[in-house]
């Protein structure tokens, strides 16, 4: 009997202690740790802002804040502080507010730190029209994917004889195809339905050749979704007439600075543009694009809209969809009511106010 | 045999006196730049031909692929029907072929004449980098330095922004197509971006002398030189330098992504805008959309000695191509460039105001301003227009 009793206790510690990992593993899997990098100027504000916004919507997020301002490491290179790399890499996950170019400090700007340190090598910028913040162009829905490593801005220059420079785009396979395959791996699993590769093959024969020709091979593998090409200037001449044409676009690091930038101003202005830089090993850092507004900081007048949409783009790419869902739809209903917005979306209301209305919006909605 | 020596002695002191003169105006002991101005302050850059052959000039048609044909033969007609005293001579250039022999023609044509009007050729971009695009040889060859498109809003054309009216000078020839690219190892290849102080220096002169010829108060220059330092920075530092020399212009300088951004939300804020050749494209092709398509902006391509008129985003409308859909104002406008060109003006004045007044007033639109207008009923709409009268 004892030993019936005793295999019976066992029994019921093992599911108690299996119902117990269960349970563990599940909060564990729900509480995820992202890195917050707040940034100069407006940064801790809107982080702030953000912050708060989360903790209104219950997301399962718990923030990590470093600081990535450059250190001289052994060697006499620059990088980025040992804790923030560490914090990184653990997470994979990271949020980054606006960051000062340094004039004079001797090292390069930190957005180009980053971006070797982590190795992203995929700048998405979605651009969607934003209801109530009225530009002339309405029903723009389309995402800009930018190779950002290579290209134009190899930075590799020199000046061959006086009064003679020569500047070198590199474009090589292994980085063009990285590029063409995330991008259709973005259209499948964000439900777009076509990918239009931006090039100069005209003229940059084998560079932008080279480029498109990884985007065909992408294009094969993935045959769900529609590929088209298109040059340059009739990419740039359809998208003012007409931008409802486009859906995913994916292009080298120049003409993405260029399209990524003209799509924001038909949104309204890089105050209201989320973007998101995919790496190498799962790395993902989402930024707000603005500057840092040295004039407005610490007024609380800034607009946090820009990095609050970058962080829905973040919950989104962790697959936390419903979340996302509740805290984009949020801020929208804010914006298309007029009645709290900052002053660059012609309202006159502070940061807190406006910030204030979407947590009040975010817990109704529960 | 006395008789004869006195005719040969003054007819040899004039043929003497003669070279003497003409070897005194370009002293080639004078150094290049110097040279070059001397030159310039004479006579104006691309200084058209002398109509020879009873008053009539002849200009070199390259028709070109697409819709280029069509619109050539809808130049022509309206030209026989305005009597305008120009005589084209056609150089068909077959872009499929793999030899140069058609374009080097054209070129040839073009240095015999001095002036063209053309159309875009196609170039299949799945060709081997050998064949290298018609259009670029064309201008490289004749270095025609300066691609001026001027866009404006028209009246009877809806678009978002209104009263816009800048003017794009645009390098030609050199930077970002250059066409010097290799591939180092399998998989990794280098597409050089050249910039030279000379050009750039040239460049800027001719935004700027074009910005004063025409009361023009801004010329800003569009670059990357936060990241291309060297390059772009060079481009910079030309543009400055010669702003110093018109300081009735302001002068300022503005990062390209930043350009397009301001292009879309607040365009009327440009007025005269230079740039390399990369930007150049995308800006112009960016103020094409805005003042209402490809369809309505001419381009010119200036150089010291030659001249070549298209339309202003070089397209070649293949997916229109026979289908009289096309819309002829950017080729006509690009006629009447031609005839203010060939000095004509009374011509160009008359066929614009035509043009114009078809596009804003009787709303004879094609397709792709939102109309259901036909190629030839736009042309013949145009020749119909009333007080149709050249004055003199």
């Amino acid at each position: 009997i004892s030993g019936v009793f005793w295999s019976f206790l066992n029994g019921r510690c093992v599911i108690f202690l299996a119902y117990l990992n269960i349970v563990c593993l599940c909060s564990a899997s729900q509480m995820q740790t992202v890195t917050l990098i707040p940034g100069d100027g407006i940064g801790p504000e809107i982080s702030v802002a953000v912050m708060k916004i989360f903790e209104a919507a219950k997301a399962p997020i718990q923030w990590e804040e470093r600081n990535v301002t450059a250190i001289k490491g052994p060697g006499g290179k620059w990088m980025i502080p040992p804790d923030a790399k560490e914090s990184m890499d653990k997470n994979k996950i990271g949020l980054k507010g606006p960051l000062k170019t340094p004039i004079a400090a001797g090292h390069p700007s930190m957005n180009l730190l980053l971006r070797k340190t982590f190795d992203l090598y995929a700048n998405v910028r979605p651009c969607v029209s934003i209801e109530g913040y009225k530009t002339p162009y309405t029903d723009v829905n389309l995402v800009t994917i930018r190779e950002n490593t290579e290209g134009e801005y190899s930075g590799i220059e020199h000046v061959i004889v006086d009064g003679v420079v020569q500047s070198i785009k590199l474009i090589t396979e292994q980085a063009s195809q990285r590029i063409a395959e995330y991008a259709f791996e973005y259209a499948r699993n964000n439900q777009r339905a076509s990918v239009t590769a931006v090039h100069k093959a005209n003229i940059m024969r084998m560079s932008d050749g080279l480029f498109l020709r990884k985007c065909r091979e992408a294009a094969e593998k993935h045959r769900d979704v529609k590929f088209t090409e298109m040059y340059l200037d009739t990419v740039c001449l359809n998208m003012v007439q007409d931008p409802t044409q486009f859906d995913v676009l994916v292009m080298p690091n120049l003409y993405g600075d260029i399209l990524s930038d003209l799509c924001a101003g038909l949104i309204g202005g890089l105050g209201v543009t989320p973007s998101g830089n995919i790496g190498a090993n799962g790395v993902a850092i989402f930024e707000s694009v603005h500057g840092t507004a040295p004039d407005i900081a610490g007024k609380d007048m800034a607009n946090p809209t820009a990095l609050l949409l970058s962080a829905v783009m973040m919950l989104r790419h962790m697959g936390l969809h419903g979340h996302a869902k509740k805290i984009e739809a949020a801020c929208f209903d804010t914006i298309r009511d007029e009645k709290v917005r900052t002053q660059d979306l012609g309202g006159n209301s502070k940061c807190s106010e406006f910030t204030d209305a979407i947590c009040q919006r975010v817990r109704d909605m529960d | 045999k006395i008789k004869m020596c006195s005719f040969v002695r003054p007819f040899l002191l004039s043929v003497i006196l003669t070279s003497m003169f003409s070897l005194l105006r370009s002293d080639p002991l004078l150094p290049p730049s110097t040279q070059q101005v001397h030159r310039d302050s004479l006579v104006c850059a691309s200084q058209p031909p002398p109509a020879q052959y009873g008053g009539r000039h002849t200009v070199t048609l390259i028709p070109g692929d697409g819709i280029g044909p069509e619109l050539a033969n809808h130049v022509r007609e309206l030209f026989r029907f305005c009597c305008v005293p120009v005589d084209f001579e056609v150089v068909n250039v077959d872009s499929t072929m793999a030899s140069e022999d058609d374009i080097n023609n054209a070129i040839m044509a073009i240095r015999r004449n001095g002036v063209a009007l053309k159309g875009n050729l196609e170039t299949n971009h799945n060709l081997p980098p050998s064949y290298k695009s018609r259009n670029n040889l064309l201008r490289t060859t004749l270095d025609l330095y300066a691609n001026v498109m001027h866009c404006q809003s028209l009246p009877g054309v809806r678009t978002r922004h209104r009263n816009i009216d800048i003017m794009i000078i645009r390098e030609n020839t050199e930077g970002e197509y250059s066409s010097l690219e290799h591939e180092n190892v399998p998989g990794v290849v280098e597409c050089l971006k050249i910039i030279t102080r000379t050009k750039s220096l040239r460049i800027a002169d001719y935004a700027f002398r074009t910005a004063r010829e025409k009361g023009r108060t801004r010329v800003t220059a569009v670059h990357k030189a936060n990241i291309m330092k060297l390059g772009d920075g060079l481009f910079l530092e030309c543009c400055k330098e010669v702003a110093s020399g018109y300081p009735e212009i302001t002068f300022d300088s503005m990062i390209v992504d930043n350009t397009t951004m301001q292009l879309v939300s607040r365009p009327q804020q440009f007025d005269v805008m230079v740039m390399p050749n990369l930007y150049g494209n995308v800006v112009s092709n960016v103020c094409a959309g805005l003042v209402g398509g490809p369809g309505l902006v001419p381009g010119a391509n200036y150089g010291e000695d030659y001249a070549v008129f298209e339309t202003g985003t070089r397209n070649t409308g293949k997916s229109i191509a026979n289908t009289n859909t096309a819309n002829p104002t950017a080729m006509l406008l690009a006629s009447c460039l031609l005839l203010d060109h060939l000095k004509l003006h009374a011509y160009a004045n008359m066929i614009r105001r035509a043009i114009l007044s078809t596009v804003t007033e009787t709303r004879l639109h094609t397709a792709d301003l939102g109309g259901q207008g036909s190629t030839s009923e736009v042309v013949q709409s145009i020749m119909k227009v009333k007080n149709f009268t050249v004055t003199f």
